[in-house]
């Protein structure tokens, strides 16, 4: 916490203590709510809708909710979780408001079958690890431009279930969706992303 | 017989082998079945079964291996965002921003 000055450096709340903090309007836990949660809350609002501005904002409704909701908060989960979802919340808000929903089909990035049956694949060479691979910025700026090639109904599911950890049942419920199509788009996204992303990866390894 | 005709001729063989042989599933068949598996739903004999498809079949072995060197990539590529969960990183304008709102 080096940017405040007015919260001191070893003042630190535990989830109670900053929740009965903020139920009674104090403008002290307010901000140490604000500043050891914005960082995590901002990258989720960006994975989701891109652009600072949009993320920015969507950040800040985030909090307001938080604040304003903060009564009905059961300790059931963690504040850090709860925030989580209310950012997460907010940003599926804003992303249907802001352009409808990009539904188009991968069907052309799906794997191949013959008529028979049977898989058509290339031989897959046993490679460098991910993090090895993504020592080089220019894989990381790709492999993330590849996701967002995606189109949205299943950038989300990616997003939501692989890197927000949320389970099947939350995803199904926050994008109104069942389960089983929660499922499918998921595994129809992960094989879309890897043939996006093949091209760049056998480069990289021959 | 040229390269690619001997390998569709091979596929052909192992397209009927493994629809018509007792414990075997065809590559769509276990294409339906590789998320149930990467999350531990599949029931102890159904794993068996894709399991074996693995050891048999060169394409879907590669194609699995693939698939879940994507994932790594992907949580590997978005989870060590350089932006994620550094508050030293936020505008100050914006922590401004949102004391501010409270308030109003």
């Amino acid at each position: 916490m080096h940017q405040s000055d007015r919260i001191s450096e070893d003042e630190a709340f535990d989830d109670d203590a900053l929740v009965e903090g903020l139920r009674q309007g104090s403008a002290r836990h307010a901000e140490y709510l604000v500043r050891s949660h914005i960082g995590r809350m901002r990258a989720v609002a960006r994975r989701i809708l891109g652009g600072d501005a949009f993320a920015d904002d969507c950040v800040q409704e985030a909090f307001l909710k938080a604040f304003q909701k903060i009564g009905t908060f059961e300790g059931r989960s963690s504040l850090t979780t709860w925030l989580h979802r209310i950012t997460v919340n907010e940003a599926l808000m804003r992303l249907r408001v802001q352009k409808r929903l990009d539904e188009r089909p991968i069907d052309e990035l799906m794997p191949e079958f013959d008529a028979n049956a049977c898989r058509i694949e290339a031989p897959w060479p046993h490679v460098a690890t991910a993090e090895e691979i993504l020592q080089r910025e220019s894989l990381r700026a790709l492999v993330t431009s590849k996701i967002h090639e995606l189109p949205d109904s299943y950038r989300i599911v990616l997003l939501l279930r692989d890197i927000e950890e949320l389970d099947t049942a939350e995803v199904a419920e926050l994008l109104e969706i069942s389960p089983g199509n929660v499922k499918v788009r998921l595994h129809r996204a992960r094989s879309a992303l890897k043939k996006l992303l093949e091209p760049a990866l056998r480069g990289e390894i021959e | 017989m040229t390269r690619a005709a001997q390998s569709r001729l091979w596929r052909w063989i192992k397209g009927m082998m493994l629809r018509r042989m007792p414990l075997m599933i065809t590559c769509t068949e276990f294409e339906s079945f590789i998320l149930a598996y990467l999350e531990g739903e599949l029931p102890s004999r159904q794993r068996r079964v894709f399991e074996f498809h693995l050891k048999i079949c060169r394409e879907c072995r590669d194609y699995l291996a693939a698939y879940r060197h994507t994932i790594a990539l992907e949580k590997a590529a978005l989870t060590d965002d350089p932006s994620a969960a550094v508050p030293d990183d936020v505008p100050e304008d914006l922590i401004k921003a949102v004391l501010d709102a409270r308030k109003a």
